[in-house]
């Protein structure tokens, strides 16, 4: 694989030969070919070009799907992790029932006893595009199950991203950096995060969408075209039907026009490509039953009405300043005009504010924009692990040698400075901005680093590449030109020091190919409901407790039994399970999700009392005391205690800390240890020996011995444990009889 | 169409018979033709090892009568009747060393039922008995679902103890001189038997008998109680597909709804209790089960509807059978369910041959291939090649039969398919079956040509579009 990403970089690099060519060695051409006249030999080099270009773009198509297949090659062609559940039972809903009866199903068998209207509150995109691959295949008698096509949706839709990227690097540097950016975004950590086969989730397509849009919107802006901005208002339709995360575009073309108007760049252009992207685009998104009228009602949206609004002015003022010639009388038009705008604007949002027509942030934007938000406000958001600060490593470990790559990019971009290049660097630094306050956000951020670091390594790589043809005195490049004075006696070196910079970046790349691929199979490739890990003769250990548990619940439990679990793992059950959940990872009422916690939390009788309100029949823990698994129920506990706090007060935090320190040893508080989910996980776990060498009741995925051996159960009973334990299964007792 | 024939002239012979007995009494109408007949002795084995019953009957008859008699009747009682999987007789014929069997056509009489309504099935004879002629005949059947648990439900801890009900004595038309019924339990844990004098316990075999000239429908009813932790392994559903490719290779995909039949279990499953005391906790339950697929099967897998299912084995065997060892996602206590799917490819030239007048056939096996186990209701689909023309089937016993189409990859007129179906199949039923049709090899071609097409037409359109010019502007 890693040989491949050398050849495709390898054909970027000769593919500014031919280019070169064309102005340095024609002779050497034309005296090799005689034969040929000079127009046919033209259209011979522009063939050459062409073919190895749509070869190298062929490679890094093919490669950006099969570097996506190493977690079915290790594991198997399934669906990972827990959203891409929810995503894979309504596409087989879609596909089965057609798409009507999807987009009015209500859903009873989740957050019982609400259940979820789900047309309603999904973004169908993804599940359509599936279905509607799907379909075609059927059509063509291609008998594939609905789940291969899930599984494969997000590695199809990442070699997708890969010729968008291309051509969105030639829009906006040249056709050199546009196959780097393919070649970049194929194999970036960043983006395969998301797109592994199995990762069957929104913003699988959603990053294709996004970079679709804004590929066709810088091309609108720099064309001046209906038509280019036409299809980048279907390609912001396909985004909003697809991902949350289009509030994104919404915000950040206006930023971008508005930075044009103030660095005087507004032009016609400009105008078309907005005003047509931003009204259809609009109109329709509001087909989109989940997104609605928030275009014109939600506060996240008003940045792009206000851009409306105002683009509108500077055009009435241009035509005004285009119909007066006094140049005083403008100014106080001007100033009159942008002052009343600006009035009227703010007085329209605070009214509308004010009287609820508009509503404010949601907590989601809010942490966005102040990352210690969430932390103070909204433990649910939290409590996510993707929704936490990102680390510098994993900054490194996403983008390597594109972090370095990124500035150079960006140095590059405001030596050319473009309207196109405007976009690309705004682009790359509000995206780089959310990064760092979401992990998961670096995802957004990706094509926008691959685009820029890809114009960096271009034309780094084009100046090495003419240093080292040396002997051409008419470059082209400015770079090159404005050093030429100077160099010009000191060539030989600069050829050696030119040949010395190319193998370095040779190098780089390289190692960039090698990081991926190992990241890739490393990190990215585990389904996460299959656990593996390694025996002590080396050989693989296979932990397939979820399924385990899973599979279970749909063959041996009555068919309309209710499961607590928490919310985690709700889109699990009822896609694998098949049975009615109380929560799940939809989140979507705060309130029930704080009621599941406090059960957690309580004391069995208490507990009882909560399940039996909320009809629960059997009730579900993770626990990894047996294998050391660390992302438990007895880890994420302390986030039930807190969510379920900030609704109940009964639930104290401190009641379950020792001196501030969260423990389940001897000296754990009382409370801690007589509460539901500690016995729920420890029942019966101090007669096991799970180490040798040390006592019975040894939890290794915390290091210490429990503290409550003796655990009884008196509401509850145990009806299943998977062969490793990591999920356990408790019924809940019927009432007894009074008599 | 024949089946339709076939059964309007049984109904028309059922027909004729209640007339005839509504002329002549019900009495007169058995005695007519075989009463002549009697047993001299009999011997019955039951086998109460695992969940199917296997019972063998060696009868000695002798005709009485005047005339000779060609058909010898067995009878069983109705609630034996609807649990008989498979029944099977043979001729014994020559003494000790020079033993020759000779199998026999049994086949539901279509005589009225006998008192209380026993039914009957009717041996054909090789040659017809003469007068005071005897002879030797083995009959062997088999029974499903006949061992009840009791009690119904059974904690983690408890054994599972069934109830077996039956005769002491042999139920038959005819008068039986003398005859004993022997009946082995899985093990000496018996927790009470009818005694009908003479009987006796010897370790895991009970004796009944020998008991002499007990007269025609002679039925003393006995119950047995004991414990039998063999797996009650049902498969509730059956299907197989089996689909042919010419390009060489046999595709199996079956898929199960495997049960656990005995006991219910009751209360809690403690995974403590199972893991570190299988010799006391569970001991009904069962964790694998082996299925044995031919020799040099191929690409194997096992996975229900949610994924693949990582423990199981697999013993390859070049020569003689593969063992492909499951074990479900968790093991399976009474009444636990679990569906799953095994697929496997075989080379085709094992199992697909030519007959001599140019129709090709499929010879395979027709049943599941786990060991002891019972399926309910098994459907085979014999997938033949698109292009195939008149399937006609050859089964070793009685099947229902009907016929579909299958669109599968790149198919424009659809595979014919043969559904076979068939309830209550044991293990004694994996004979082979065959399934003749015509097929001409060009069909072979079809989908590479297909193909080969689209990816032409697809180069052309690109060299066509790389040497126009439709832009407007010039």
């Amino acid at each position: 694989m890693v040989g491949k990403v050398d050849a495709a970089k390898g054909g970027a690099k000769s593919l500014q030969s031919p280019a070169s060519n064309q102005a340095t060695s024609k002779p050497d051409l034309s005296s090799i070919s005689t034969t040929f006249s000079f127009k046919t030999l033209k259209l011979k080099t522009k063939q050459q070009e062409l073919l190895i270009r749509v070869t190298i773009l062929g490679l890094v198509y093919i490669l950006a799907f099969i570097t996506r297949l190493f977690s079915v090659l290790r594991y198997e062609s399934m669906i990972h992790e827990f959203d891409p559940y929810f995503n894979y039972r309504t596409t087989l809903y879609l596909t089965e029932k057609g798409f009507y009866e999807f987009w009015n199903w209500f859903d009873s068998e989740s957050w019982y006893p609400l259940g979820r209207i789900i047309g309603g509150t999904l973004y169908p995109g993804l599940m359509v595009t599936a279905a509607i691959i799907y379909w075609t295949l059927k059509f063509l008698r291609f008998a594939v199950h609905i789940r291969e096509v899930c599984v494969l949706t997000a590695p199809f839709f990442a070699s997708n991203t890969t010729i968008v990227a291309y051509f969105f690097g030639k829009e906006v540097w040249d056709s050199g950096a546009g196959l780097v950016a393919a070649a970049l975004i194929a194999i970036c950590p960043g983006y395969i995060s998301r797109s592994v086969a199995g990762s069957y989730d929104n913003e699988g397509v959603a990053i294709f969408a996004l970079l679709l849009t804004f590929y066709l919107f810088v091309k609108a802006v720099n064309t001046g075209s209906l038509a280019w901005s036409l299809a980048s208002a279907f390609g912001y339709f396909y985004m909003v039907s697809a991902w949350g995360g289009y509030v994104f575009i919404i915000n950040l073309i206006p930023l971008y026009v508005l930075v044009l108007l103030i660095t005087g760049r507004y032009s016609m252009r400009l105008y078309v490509a907005y005003n047509c992207m931003y009204i259809v685009g609009m109109l329709l998104a509001m087909q989109i039953r989940f997104v609605g009228f928030q275009h014109v009602q939600s506060g996240e949206h008003m940045a792009a009405m206000g851009v409306f609004f105002l683009i509108q002015v500077f055009y009435f003022l241009v035509y005004v300043k285009h119909m007066l010639n006094d140049t005083k009388l403008f100014q106080a038009l001007l100033r009159i005009g942008v002052t009343s705008a600006v009035a009227v604007g703010a007085i329209a949002l605070g009214l509308g504010t004010a009287s609820g027509y508009i509503s404010p942030w949601t907590g989601r934007f809010y942490s966005l924009l102040d990352p210690t938000y969430a932390k103070d406000h909204i433990p649910i958001i939290a409590s996510v692990s993707e929704h936490q600060p990102t680390a510098w490593s994993s900054f490194m470990f996403d983008f390597h040698i594109l972090l370095f790559l990124f500035p150079a990019g960006l140095y590059f971009c405001f030596k050319r400075l473009s309207d196109a290049t405007i976009f690309i660097v705004m682009y790359g630094l509000t995206s780089m901005y959310f990064a760092g306050v979401m992990v998961r956000l670096i995802l957004v951020a990706t094509p926008a680093v691959c685009l820029i670091s890809a114009i960096a390594v271009s034309a780094t790589i084009k100046n090495l590449t003419q240093a080292i043809r040396g002997k051409t005195t008419q470059t082209t490049t400015k770079a090159l030109s404005k050093q030429q004075a100077s160099l010009d006696q000191t060539i030989p070196y600069l050829k050696n020091g030119a040949t010395a910079l190319l193998l370095g970046a040779f190098y780089l790349l390289s190692r960039y190919a090698i990081h991926c691929t190992w990241v890739t199979s490393e990190a990215y490739s585990s389904p996460s409901i299959v656990l593996a890990a390694r025996g002590a003769h080396g050989q693989r250990i296979i932990f397939d407790d979820y399924r385990e548990a899973y599979f279970w619940i749909r063959q041996n439990t009555p068919s309309d039994a209710k499961i607590m679990s928490w919310w985690d793992y709700g889109y699990q059950i009822t896609a694998m399970g098949n049975r009615t959940v109380i929560v799940d990872n939809n989140t979507w009422n705060n309130t029930h999700i704080a009621t599941v916690g406090r059960a957690m939390s309580s004391y069995e009788d208490e507990a009882y009392e909560i399940m039996r309100s909320l009809d629960v029949d059997y009730v579900l823990v993770v626990f990894g005391g047996v294998t050391g698994y660390s992302s438990d129920d007895i880890n994420k506990f302390l986030w039930m205690v807190r969510i379920g706090g900030g609704v109940f007060p009964v639930i104290k935090e401190p009641d379950y800390l020792v001196n501030g320190e969260y423990r389940v040893d001897k000296g754990a508080a009382p409370k801690m240890l007589n509460c539901l989910m500690y016995k729920l996980c420890y029942y019966r776990f101090g007669e096991l020996t799970t180490e040798y060498g040390k006592p019975p009741g040894y939890d290794r995925a915390r290091g210490v011995e429990i503290g409550n051996k003796d655990v009884k159960l008196e509401y509850l009973e145990e009806a299943f444990t998977t062969s490793n334990w990591i999920v356990r299964i408790y019924k809940v007792k019927p009432p007894t009889n009074r008599w | 169409m024949e089946v339709f024939v076939a059964r309007s002239r049984l109904n028309l012979i059922l027909l004729l018979v209640s007339l005839i007995s509504l002329c002549f009494g019900s009495s007169s109408s058995l005695s007519s033709s075989s009463s002549e007949l009697q047993i001299l002795t009999a011997e019955r084995r039951i086998d109460l090892a695992s969940h199917i019953i296997r019972v063998v009957l060696n009868l000695k008859v002798q005709n009485d009568g005047a005339s000779s008699a060609s058909n010898v009747l067995l009878a069983f009682p109705p609630p034996q009747v609807k649990h008989l999987a498979l029944i099977q007789a043979a001729e014994l014929t020559g003494k000790k060393k020079k033993k020759a069997v000779h199998p026999l056509d049994v086949s539901p009489s279509n005589l009225a039922d006998g008192p209380n309504g026993a039914k009957f099935f009717s041996i054909s004879l090789k040659t017809p008995l003469t007068t005071g002629g005897s002879v030797s005949i083995e009959v062997s059947y088999i029974l499903t679902q006949s061992l009840e648990p009791f009690p119904v439900e059974i904690a983690q801890s408890e054994p599972q103890l069934v109830l077996y009900r039956d005769s002491a004595l042999i139920l038959s038309p005819y008068v039986i001189k003398q005859q004993t019924t022997v009946i082995r339990t899985p093990s000496t844990k018996v927790e009470s038997f009818t005694r009908v004098e003479p009987s006796s316990q010897i370790r895991t075999e009970l004796k009944y008998g020998p008991y002499e000239n007990q007269s025609p429908y002679s039925y003393t009813p006995i119950l047995l109680h004991f414990e039998n932790n063999n797996p009650f392994a049902v498969v509730e559903e059956l299907e197989r597909e089996i689909e042919i490719s010419h390009w060489g290779n046999l595709q199996i995909t079956e898929h199960y709804t495997l049960v656990h039949n005995g006991a219910k279990h009751k209360g809690g499953f403690s995974r403590v209790e199972y893991q570190s005391r299988p010799s006391m906790s569970g001991v009904s339950s069962f964790k694998h089960l082996v299925a044995k697929l031919p020799p040099r099967v191929h690409s194997v897998y096992y996975r229900d509807n949610i994924g693949n299912i990582s423990t199981s084995h697999l013993r390859m065997g070049y020569s003689k059978v593969s063992e492909l060892e499951i074990e479900p996602r968790y093991p399976l206590l009474g009444g636990w369910k679990a569906t799953f799917v095994i697929g496997y490819g075989l080379p085709l030239q094992d199992f697909l041959f030519e007959s001599s007048d140019g129709k090709r056939y499929l010879n395979f096996s027709f049943g599941c291939p786990i060991a002891e186990t019972v399926v309910n209701k098994i459907t085979n689909k014999i997938v033949l090649p698109e292009g195939s023309k008149n399937p006609s089937v050859i089964a070793p016993f009685s099947v229902e039969h009907s016929s579909e189409t299958k669109y599968t990859y790149l198919d424009i007129v659809g595979r014919p398919v043969v559904v076979l179906k068939k309830e209550n199949v044991v293990p004694e039923h994996n004979s082979h079956f065959q399934v003749y049709y015509n097929f001409h090899p060009m069909f072979m071609l079809a989908e590479p040509l297909m193909l080969t097409s689209v990816f032409f037409f697809l180069f052309v359109a690109a060299v066509a579009y790389l040497h126009m010019d439709i832009s407007i502007r010039k």
